[in-house]
């Protein structure tokens, strides 16, 4: 990244962090579902451990957007008080979690292009992105690390686990390409997706390959996400999320 | 019915409730974890949890054992592993060394010039 602060405007920087924001909340979302439900309860916890890091990441782009935007917003008003047109989560995070191997392997696709991409906002000449970034990149190894392991665990597992992991290929091949798709606040704020792209190519196809996992083929791209053009999932999930907040507004702990 | 009383030792799983499956091969087997905390000269036993492996228990026992800094260092051992004492042996094994508090080292007289003992 070459961005000097004066070469990207505010609002594109401002989209551009609630895109990191929105997208880390709305999995995070999707991985509490799972607490109290996984298959065990160790590995309950572990993911509900990653949905815990994954709030404190968007906590903190949050708290930096609001501080961006000022006029009052905090943290809780972009997260709370935002409808489904104004959140720029990648369309992958906001689909349903289906079985555990599903919700693992969109976790591995998921955390491979955050740790390339957090890789890149290290380099960033925005401290504050920096800063987080550089928090946030060892939690996301050990994401990478954790959800791998079930990729290939369950590939290379039983007959039934490996048809499971095809279904789930099946199932997202059509929305990882938005992930490399760059919304026009992306290339203002000059992130190499090219790059990322390929980094995650070559991680996928190893972690497949040992796996014995064939690489997603046939694909579409669903795109829309980041701009806000969301599936019918979303609105679910912020009718329960936000429910609280518009129910009792300015409630606090 | 012959086996009302059943003992239970070490590693060992709980209670089996009625009804429910009594089939172990549906389970993941259980390990033991040791953590070596930060100024901690040795690992020591924290409790033990389910996994299919060794590398398995080693991030479980991070999720489950050092979320709060309480390690920076972790063994796992497959409970089956452990040879446990028989709590019906305890009489023979242990009872002994009651009456010979002579085995303390508090018998000792240190000559003064060794201090911080």
């Amino acid at each position: 990244m070459s961005t000097s602060k004066n070469s990207v405007s505010k609002e594109n920087k401002i989209n551009y962090i609630l895109y990191l924001a929105d997208t880390t909340l709305i999995l995070s979302h999707r991985n509490s579902e799972w607490c109290g439900h996984a298959p065990i309860i160790e590995q309950d916890i572990a993911l509900t451990n990653i949905a815990l890091d994954l709030l404190g990441q968007a906590r903190n782009f949050y708290q930096y957007a609001a501080e961006l935007i000022g006029n009052n917003a905090t943290e809780d008003s972009l997260a709370y008080l935002r409808i489904e047109n104004e959140y720029k989560n990648l369309l992958l995070t906001e689909l349903p979690n289906d079985d555990w191997g599903n919700t693992v392997l969109r976790q591995f696709y998921f955390s491979v292009y955050q740790f390339y991409l957090y890789q890149q906002l290290q380099k960033s000449d925005d401290e504050q992105l920096v800063a987080i970034a550089n928090k946030a990149i060892k939690e996301v190894s050990y994401h990478v690390r954790w959800s791998g392991e079930w990729v290939v665990r369950l590939g290379d597992g039983t007959k039934e686990s490996h048809q499971r992991m095809l279904n789930a290929i099946e199932n997202l091949k059509n929305y990882l390409g938005e992930m490399f798709i760059a919304a026009d606040y992306e290339t203002a704020m000059n992130i190499d997706l090219n790059t990322i792209q390929k980094q995650w190519d070559e991680k996928v196809t190893s972690v497949f390959a040992e796996a014995t996992l064939p690489l997603p083929k046939n694909i579409f791209n669903h795109i829309g996400g980041k701009t806000g053009v969301h599936t019918e999932y979303l609105g679910y999930i912020l009718t329960e999320m936000q429910y609280l907040q518009r129910t009792y507004p300015n409630a606090v702990w | 019915m012959n086996n009302l009383i059943k003992k239970f030792f070490y590693g060992d799983y709980g209670e089996i409730e009625e009804g429910a499956s009594t089939s172990q091969d549906d389970q993941w087997p259980l390990w033991e974890i040791f953590i070596r905390s930060k100024q901690g000269l040795d690992h020591k036993h924290v409790g033990s949890l389910h996994a299919a492996d060794a590398k398995m228990a080693i991030e479980n026992a991070r999720d489950v054992y050092t979320r709060r800094q309480e390690g920076i260092s972790i063994w796992v051992v497959e409970s089956k592993n452990i040879t446990a004492s028989n709590p019906d042996e305890a009489g023979e094994l242990f009872e002994p060394a009651q009456d010979k508090i002579y085995r303390h080292p508090t018998f000792y007289h240190l000559p003064e010039k060794v201090n911080h003992m």
